[in-house]
């Protein structure tokens, strides 16, 4: 059994708890967002910015011994509070585990239905570089 | 209340989704039963292609085409129908123009004035032939009411320049540019000048002849109309310079096998089968406009929303960043942010509470850099908005400033 699918069952479970409340939701989310530690200015760099978000989203990864330890940023609180809940599925996690990991997560918590195509856009690209990461 | 009282009726995107709020206008408006039953006529009792055959239907066809041209050639006080040049937008006109001006008219280090306020569409296609082909682009500064400053532009006047190319109006801030002081002082210099209408066209009345512009573009889907149809006005003193560089079926007189005598402006620029539907559309979102009263009704209640709107919005400047200021002439469009926000997390919050906006650069990056800034939150309104809609807006806005604090 994947490890992250417990810790993906774990958020399932608190997502609920807000039902069809957006608000509520999107106030847990603003609030991750300003929870997660901001990086280092030198990180805030092209190389490390995520492609197809109107607002920018940084993101970089450190691999020790297999096991994957992300840092990441925005300039809007959204979308860190999205990739900050994306991190908690997938830091201290081993890269072949996040590399099968399907990210249902998004379905599941009724998150994309609130979001616009751009800001889907720029979860899927999110997605695609934690995987990217977690490949090398 | 709004001069016309039916107008919203008038419109079903209105009514039958009239829990959410549409304020995306200068995006694009919604449309018409006039002009959605005259695409469904159009297709039911005329259509034929125009322009070429005998029979009953095309010369119908053809007749409304052309009767179209003249409406809209009324609807900006052109001199003449031949005048109005349909295009599928006012990208496309612009770029038309681009490629017909530097076909006969601009040389090597010729330049080009535009302003940092304008849109992409009036950047890219100057940037483009001005790196091919050697011309050199200046930007008239904005000034502190938002719009651009006419002083500096003047300034960057030399020998060399060979066309002013603006906006009428910003489409990300709203501020009406004084153009009628750039043109008359343009003429001076002998040089012509390039109008991007797209934003002034819905909101207010246009007169080419008073205003002297020598070229104008809009887009007939920020003004009732679908889209996919767009116009370049060109003045006929300079219809000698407008030479295609795109030629199809419709664009000739006579063809031999390696050359070919082309028609008058404007056939002559209208290659291929056109969108006839389009035209006809457009036709009709035009005497939409005169039915209800007028362009200049339309910009009386807009302006009244306007007022509405911008004074609730001061009353929250503790919490927002408005650009635009009390002075500036406007059209109903205002960019704000919330302080220490970006404007995609409002514009986020606002589409769950089912209000339409826009957020982001609007495609004005330079304008952007600017004001340094990485976007705005943009509300923009139109004839068929309410005072009520607005109040919902600002209870909404108030509710996403505490949710972002």
């Amino acid at each position: 059994m994947n490890p992250i699918k417990n810790i993906e069952q774990e958020l399932i479970d608190e997502f609920a708890l807000f039902g069809n409340d957006w608000e509520a939701k999107y106030n847990y989310i603003i609030e991750l967002g300003k929870e997660l530690p901001s990086i280092p200015e030198e990180y805030k760099k092209d190389n490390y910015l995520i492609k197809g978000c109107q607002s920018r989203v940084w993101l970089k990864a450190d691999k020790t011994n297999d096991t994957m330890q992300y840092y990441a940023d925005s300039d809007a609180l959204i979308p860190k509070g999205i990739i900050a809940l994306l991190l908690k599925l997938v830091n201290h996690q081993k890269s072949k585990d996040i590399l099968e990991y399907d990210f249902s997560i998004i379905d599941q918590i009724g998150l994309t239905q609130h979001l616009t195509p751009t800001r889907a856009n720029g979860l899927v690209n999110m997605i695609k570089q934690i995987k990217q990461y977690a490949q090398n | 209340m709004s001069p016309v009282p039916d107008i919203r009726k008038q419109f079903p995107f209105i009514t039958q989704q009239s829990d959410k709020i549409y304020f995306d206008n200068a995006a694009t408006t919604q449309k018409p039963y006039a002009v959605l039953e005259s695409i469904q006529n159009y297709y039911t009792r005329i259509n034929a292609n125009i322009h070429r055959g005998v029979h009953h239907w095309s010369i119908l066809a053809t007749e409304h085409y052309e009767a179209a041209r003249k409406t809209v050639a009324q609807f900006i006080h052109a001199q003449d129908p031949s005048e109005i040049i349909f295009t599928s937008g006012t990208t496309h006109s612009i770029n038309l123009l681009a490629d017909c001006l530097s076909n006969t008219y601009f040389q090597q280090n010729d330049e080009i004035i535009l302003s940092v306020l304008d849109h992409h569409s009036n950047i890219l296609p100057w940037q483009n032939r001005a790196n091919k082909f050697g011309y050199q682009l200046k930007y008239a500064h904005i000034n502190a009411q938002y719009q651009i400053d006419t002083e500096h532009l003047k300034s960057l006047i030399t020998r060399k320049t060979k066309l002013i190319a603006i906006a009428h109006v910003s489409n990300t801030l709203g501020s009406i540019n004084d153009v009628k002081s750039i043109i008359d002082y343009a003429h001076q210099h002998n040089i012509p000048v390039l109008l991007d209408a797209a934003q002034s066209i819905a909101h207010f009345p246009i007169n080419v002849q008073e205003l002297n512009a020598d070229f104008l573009a809009f887009s007939g889907h920020k003004m009732y109309a679908p889209t996919g149809i767009g116009v370049l006005y060109a003045s006929k003193k300079f219809h000698h310079w407008l030479q295609p560089l795109s030629s199809g079926g419709g664009t000739i007189v006579d063809v031999d096998l390696y050359k070919a005598e082309f028609a008058e402006i404007p056939l002559r620029l209208e290659a291929g089968t056109p969108h006839i539907e389009g035209v006809i559309g457009l036709k009709h979102a035009i005497d939409f406009i005169y039915q209800n009263g007028g362009i200049n009704q339309f910009y009386l209640w807009e302006e009244e929303l306007r007022k509405h709107l911008y004074s609730n919005l001061t009353e929250l400047q503790d919490d927002i960043d408005i650009y635009t200021d009390a002075h500036t002439p406007s059209v109903p469009v205002i960019s704000f942010n919330i302080k220490n926000n970006h404007p995609y997390d409002t514009g986020t919050l606002l589409n769950n509470f089912g209000i339409a906006v826009r957020t982001g650069h609007h495609c004005t990056q330079p304008l952007m850099k600017h004001l340094k800034i990485p976007g705005t939150v943009r509300i923009s309104l139109a004839v068929y908005n309410t005072l009520e809609e607005i109040d919902r807006f600002i209870i909404a806005l108030k509710k996403t400033i505490k949710m972002l604090k």
